[in-house]
C-alpha cells in the first residue's frame, strides 16, 4: 500500500492532486462526472475584490500541444464569491479549498484575502501575481521582486492561513522573486502561471485572441515549468506546487522529483474533463513499479 | 455531459466543403435540437465544437465544414474509425414556444442544426418555415431531407444561383409565430432587426472546454454574464445585447 498524501504548511492532502485556478470553475461543471472529493483540493476560479466580465472575445486560441486564453479574471467578485459560489461548493466538495486571489492594487489584495481569511472552508490562499491577462494588475506585481513581496507582506498581515504566491514564468530570474516571496513571508510559491504568447489568423492576418496577447498553457510548456520549479526548490526553503503542462501521473513524479510538494493541473481539464481521476488513479501502481512508498521521499528527489 | 467513443459509419461531402458524418454511440446526454458536441482529434489540443443535426437512440449525425486543419483531418477519416465526443452540451431550443408556423432561419453551416429542430417541431404538430441562405449552389445542402420531413423550405443564394437573389432576410416573407435560427452573427443581428415575432437565436465562440470551466467563450447579456457553450449557444431574443 503505497502513501500518496502530500503536506502543504500543515494542509494535509490525500494525494497532491489539485485542478489549477480557471480550469475548474468553482467545482460544479465537474462534480456532475465524477466524484471531486477524490481531489487533493482544488483552486477555485480567480477571483478579485469586484466583479468582472473579462475581456472581448475571442479569448481562445489553439496551438501546437496547448492553447492561449485571455478571459481576463472573470469572476463574480469576492462578496459574491463568499455568499453564494462556496456555499454551493461545499454540497459537492468537503475538504478544504485553495482561494485564488488577484487585484489591482495591494490594497485590493489584502481585502479580498482579509475577507477569504475568514471562510473556514479555505484552507489555503493562492495569491495570483501572474495574470497575464489584464493590464495594470496581476502579473505587474510578480515580475519584481519588491512588488511581489510587498502583495506577499500585505496578504500575511490580514491572515492566518498559508499563502502561497503564484509566480509568473515571464520573468528574467524566478528564483530571485521566489526568495523575495519566501523573504516576505510567504508559506509557499506556486508556479508557473501561464506564458505569454499568441496567434494570428492567416485569413484575416490579425491575431486570433481580441486581446492580442494571452497566456500560453498546455503539455508544450511543461518543460519550462519544471525547469523553474527546479530553479526555484533550490532557491527556497518553503513548499512548491508545481504546475505548467501537468497532463499525466508520469508527469507528476517528474514535477515533485523537481521540487514540488503538489503540482496542479491545468488546461488538460478542458481537454479531458476526467484527467485528474484518471491521474489520481494511475498514480498507487505508478508509485509501485517505479518503487516508491511514499510520495513525499520524492520531493526535490532530482537534485 | 457524457465522454464516450463513437464509431464512425458515415462521412460524406455533401456540398462545397460540407461533409455529413454518421456516429454509432451512446446518445443518451443528448435531450434538445440545438446542443452540440464537442470533438477530440489526434494530433490538435483542442476539440471541436459541432452542433448536432441529428439523433437517434444509437446515433449522431453531425454536418461540418471544412475551415482549417481539424476539419479537415475529419473530413479524410473512414468508417470504422473512432472519435473520443463530449456530448449534450450546451442548452439547444425550446420547441414548446413555437407557436404553429414557426420561421427557422439558417445561415451555411448554421443550417444543421435546424435540421433536428424541425424534425422534433413537426412530431409536436407544428408547421415550420425553413429559410436557408448559402453564397452559391454549391454551398447548398439538405433542401430535399427538409422537404422530406414535411417542411416549407425557401432557399436563397447570395449570387442567385439558387432560390431568390440575396440574404435569408430578403426571401422572409411572412413574420411567422415564432423565429428559431442559426448562423453568423451578422445574420442573426439582421433577422433580430427585421423579424417582428420573438424567437431564439444560437450563437458561436471560440471555445476552450466546451462544457462551462473556463469561461472562455463568455457573452454579456440583460442578465448578466453567460457561456455560450453552457446557458447558450442558444439565447432568448430578449436577452441578447449586440
Amino acid at each position: 500500500m503505497v502513501d500518496t498524501k502530500v503536506n502543504l504548511s500543515g494542509l494535509v492532502l490525500d494525494n497532491p492532486i489539485i485542478p489549477a485556478s480557471g480550469t475548474f470553475g468553482f467545482g460544479y461543471e465537474f462534480a456532475e462526472i465524477y466524484d471531486i472529493n477524490i481531489l487533493g483540493s482544488f483552486s477555485f476560479k480567480g477571483t478579485t475584490l469586484s466583479s468582472r466580465f473579462g475581456n472581448p472575445t475571442p479569448r481562445i486560441a489553439e496551438c501546437k500541444s496547448g492553447m492561449i486564453n485571455s478571459v481576463g479574471l472573470q469572476n463574480p467578485g469576492v462578496d459574491k464569491v463568499i455568499s453564494e459560489e462556496l456555499p454551493q461548493l461545499k454540497q459537492c466538495f468537503h475538504k478544504p479549498v485553495i482561494a485564488n486571489i488577484s487585484g489591482f492594487s495591494v490594497e485590493e489584495y489584502a481585502i479580498c484575502s482579509e475577507k477569504i481569511d475568514k471562510v473556514p472552508q479555505v484552507g489555503l490562499i493562492e495569491v495570483n501575481v501572474s495574470c497575464p491577462n489584464v493590464h495594470d494588475g496581476g502579473m505587474t506585481f510578480g515580475t519584481q521582486a519588491e512588488s511581489a513581496a510587498e502583495v506577499t507582506r500585505a496578504v500575511k498581515a490580514v491572515t492566518s492561513k498559508p499563502v502561497y504566491i503564484k509566480l509568473s514564468p515571464n520573468v528574467t530570474d524566478i528564483a530571485e522573486i521566489a526568495k523575495a516571496c519566501e523573504e516576505a513571508g510567504a508559506d509557499g510559491i506556486s508556479l508557473i502561471n501561464t506564458l505569454m504568447g499568441m496567434r494570428i489568423d492567416l485569413n484575416t492576418r490579425k491575431p486570433v485572441i481580441a486581446n492580442k496577447i494571452g497566456g500560453f498553457s498546455g503539455d508544450a510548456i511543461f518543460p519550462v515549468a519544471l525547469r523553474m520549479v527546479y530553479q526555484v526548490y533550490e532557491a527556497v526553503k518553503i513548499p512548491i506546487i508545481g504546475l505548467g503542462g501537468i497532463s499525466t501521473a508520469r508527469d507528476v513524479i517528474e514535477m515533485m522529483l523537481a521540487g514540488a510538494t503538489a503540482v496542479q493541473i491545468g488546461s488538460a481539464n478542458l481537454i479531458n474533463p476526467y484527467v485528474c481521476k484518471e491521474i489520481i488513479e494511475e498514480l498507487p501502481a505508478l508509485m509501485q513499479s517505479l518503487d516508491i512508498n511514499s510520495l513525499t521521499e520524492i520531493i526535490g528527489g532530482a537534485h | 455531459m457524457k465522454q464516450s467513443i463513437f464509431k464512425i459509419s458515415e462521412n460524406v461531402k455533401i456540398a462545397n466543403d460540407v461533409y455529413c458524418m454518421v456516429l454509432i454511440g451512446d446518445t443518451t446526454a443528448i435531450t434538445k435540437p440545438g446542443q452540440f458536441v464537442n470533438i477530440a482529434l489526434n494530433g490538435f489540443y483542442l476539440r471541436r465544437p459541432i452542433s448536432v443535426c441529428d439523433w437517434s437512440e444509437e446515433s449522431l449525425t453531425i454536418l461540418y465544414k471544412v475551415v482549417g486543419e481539424g476539419t479537415k483531418a475529419m473530413s479524410v477519416m473512414e468508417p470504422g474509425e473512432t472519435l473520443d465526443i463530449l456530448t449534450g452540451l450546451g442548452n439547444g431550443y425550446n420547441i414548446e414556444t413555437s407557436g404553429q408556423n414557426p420561421l427557422l432561419v439558417g445561415g451555411g453551416v448554421g443550417v444543421p442544426p435546424l435540421y433536428g429542430l424541425a424534425k422534433r417541431l413537426i412530431a409536436n404538430g407544428t408547421n415550420p418555415h425553413v429559410i436557408m441562405g448559402f453564397n452559391s449552389k454549391e454551398d447548398v445542402f439538405y433542401v430535399e431531407e427538409f422537404e422530406r420531413l414535411g417542411a416549407t423550405v425557401t432557399v436563397a443564394t447570395v449570387d442567385g444561383t439558387m432560390g431568390i437573389k440575396g440574404f435569408v432576410t430578403d426571401a422572409i416573407d411572412n413574420q411567422g409565430s415564432y423565429l428559431y435560427t442559426c448562423g453568423p452573427e451578422p445574420m442573426l443581428h439582421a433577422l433580430y432587426e427585421k423579424v417582428s415575432c420573438d424567437g431564439q437565436f444560437s450563437f458561436e465562440e471560440r471555445m476552450g472546454c466546451g462544457f462551462g470551466a473556463c469561461m472562455g467563450c463568455s457573452c454579456e447579456t440583460i442578465y448578466g454574464s453567460k457561456r455560450i457553450c453552457k446557458e447558450g449557444p442558444v439565447l432568448e431574443k430578449g436577452e441578447i445585447l449586440w
